[in-house]
């Protein structure tokens, strides 16, 4: 079936003329129709804009002419600026919302010959690790639709574990390609920080976000990253260096490979079966001549207080531009500041709000010193520790997330139980460093995802030790139950 | 150290959002709950650390000076509930 190959193969049979982008295209587009409404993936497709960048694609194929996407449909995540496609970040505030201009994600991607397929739910503005904040609509895992498929980018990953796209793109501030990508069973990445032009990409934590694929085997994962990075102008973070080479990916060898394993990162908060999956993936890899050695990186027991602190303090600050009056939802009010509040009360829901009232307290007089000033300085401490690792090892392994899916509705009423585990996946957005998740195994019918990190620019090697660790885990992967 | 309601009323102004009753004692406990956990980092020893604000070192970041075409008015304008004359609405700021 058409909707259930790889993004290399379609890109591959549309180049070889033995199907058409259109058709392609309408195949992905019917599957969603069909099957979207058991797992509520997409907050929303575009038929008319897909069917149209296909036809438009397809000509420059029969013209010999076709980039490394041909004709690949991608899902992205809601929160990527798409011209002429509402962009709500599941969010009310922005309901209507017809971004004037593209992501550069998605330039690259059109510019690549890919076609834009629809955009995917999450956790409202990208602040959850669940879907569940989405003002919209829940997602579904597609392993058991009774649990979440973790987030924020929980659309994104969902749509991709259930072949309802190829691949697609979602955006990490503190876990939310990695983790869902967990929890669904399939690969996300996320790129060194600046290595991916944030420049349309609607901000929550701005030191801290990064665009990057979500796809179901490492080697599309990194075709996706490949197009979707590079030096950007419109993106003052953006990094001088090219975009991400792939060239040789298949290159690497496990042998003799250096992976430090924290402490810190198989705590007591780990599932004893997430950590029996992780453990019986590292015996296979230590047979296949990977040096693994336990080390202890003690900031990471301070991440996600770090992270609480840091990421609302900036999204208090990036949210601030949702004021009413040029784009999204407008209230009435009894002159300007009464505008703005009762709009802002109206558009945002709980969990934003309490972001926001946490980054604000933390930046206010009298606290900022305690609160940010420090939670800056920890970060920098988490900085120099990861350094010293890389200094002696190639790779951080652990899970990435200390618990397979859990049930919707099981987590989203203490307002910590969601957040303390996020611990695996916060540093790498501390530290801009790249971090990947792929399946290591099952338990309980229910995927376990491994993390590997790297220091910052070691994209490339990441997706090469990712790729070749795939190869020597051939039962990790599997396909959840579906049509 | 614990929040207290009117906290999280001048909070709430700060962040410009317009809260009922209900909703500053529901953000008093999130806030306390978060914040209470918030304690294990002020016994770490932060004494000579510089902090940081970001993952990439990167400093004065200059762009071209090479001018661009903006944003077409009609364009800007297309997402505002409300608009006149090229203008977006606001509501009377000086008073009379």
């Amino acid at each position: 079936m058409l909707t259930g190959l790889s993004a290399f193969e379609i890109a591959a049979k549309v180049r070889a003329k033995e199907v058409s982008c259109v058709e392609v295209a309408q195949a992905f587009i019917d599957r969603v129709g069909e099957l979207d409404g058991q797992y509520g993936a997409f907050l929303r497709l575009a038929p008319d804009v897909t069917l149209e960048q296909a036809a438009a694609v397809q000509e420059r194929v029969d013209r010999g002419e076709a980039g490394l996407l041909a004709g690949v449909p991608i899902a992205l995540k809601d929160n990527i600026s798409t011209l002429g496609i509402e962009t709500t970040c599941a969010s009310k505030i922005l309901e209507g919302y017809v971004p004037p201009f593209n992501a550069t994600v998605v330039e690259q991607i059109l510019a690549a010959d890919g076609v834009v397929l629809g955009k995917t739910n999450l956790d409202e503005f990208a602040m959850g690790a669940s879907t569940e904040t989405s003002a919209y609509q829940l997602t579904k895992n597609p392993w058991d639709t009774t649990r979440s498929p973790g987030g924020s980018s929980g659309g994104s990953a969902a749509a991709v574990a259930a072949e309802l796209a190829p691949v697609a793109l979602g955006s990490d501030t503190g876990g939310s390609i990695r983790q869902p990508a967990s929890l669904c069973g399939i690969v996300g990445f996320k790129p060194t920080y600046g290595r991916t032009s944030r420049y349309g990409l609607i901000a929550f934590g701005s030191s801290l976000d990064q665009i990057g694929p979500l796809a179901r085997n490492v080697e599309d994962a990194a075709l996706l990253a490949s197009v979707t990075s590079g030096k950007d102008p419109r993106d003052g973070t953006s990094l001088p260096n090219p975009p991400i080479d792939i060239s040789s990916l298949k290159s690497r060898s496990l042998k003799g490979m250096k992976v430090a394993v924290p402490d810190e990162m198989f705590g007591d908060a780990t599932s004893p079966e997430v950590q029996a999956v992780i453990e019986e993936a590292m015996k296979t890899l230590e047979a296949e001549g990977v040096v693994f050695n336990r080390v202890s990186i003690p900031s990471i027991k301070l991440g996600v207080t770090t992270y609480y602190i840091i990421a609302p303090a900036e999204a208090s600050s990036n949210l601030g531009r949702f004021d009413g009056i040029r784009y999204g939802l407008r209230a009435e009010g009894k002159g300007h500041i009464d505008l703005v509040e009762k709009t802002r009360s109206a558009g945002f829901g709980k969990e934003v709000k309490t972001r926001i009232m946490i980054g604000t307290y933390a930046l206010s007089a009298g606290y900022y010193d305690a609160y940010y000033v420090r939670a800056q300085q920890v970060r920098a401490i988490m900085q120099q520790e990861f350094a010293q690792v890389y200094q002696d090892y190639d790779f951080v392994l652990s899970p990435t997330s200390p618990i397979t899916a859990f049930k919707i509705g099981e987590l989203n009423q203490d307002p910590l139980a969601l957040k303390l585990l996020d611990y695996c996946t916060i540093p790498a957005n501390m530290g801009g460093m790249p971090g990947i998740s792929i399946n290591a195994g099952f338990a309980g019918g229910l995927p376990v995802g491994l993390q590997l990190l790297a220091a910052p620019l070691e994209d490339e090697s990441v997706l090469q030790a990712a790729y070749a660790i795939e190869k020597a885990l051939p039962g990790a992967s599997g396909r959840p139950p579906m049509p | 150290m614990a929040i207290t309601l009117e906290e999280v009323r001048h909070v709430a102004k700060l962040a410009r959002l317009d809260l009922d009753e209900g909703e500053i004692v529901y953000f008093q406990s999130e806030l306390n709950a978060l914040i209470g956990h918030f304690s294990d980092i002020q016994k770490v020893d932060v004494s000579g650390i510089v902090p940081t604000s970001h993952a990439a070192v990167m400093q004065n970041v200059w762009a071209e000076d090479i001018a661009e075409e903006g944003l077409p008015r009609v364009t800007a304008l297309r997402n505002a509930a409300l608009h006149r004359a090229g203008l977006f609405v606001v509501p009377q700021i000086i008073e009379d």
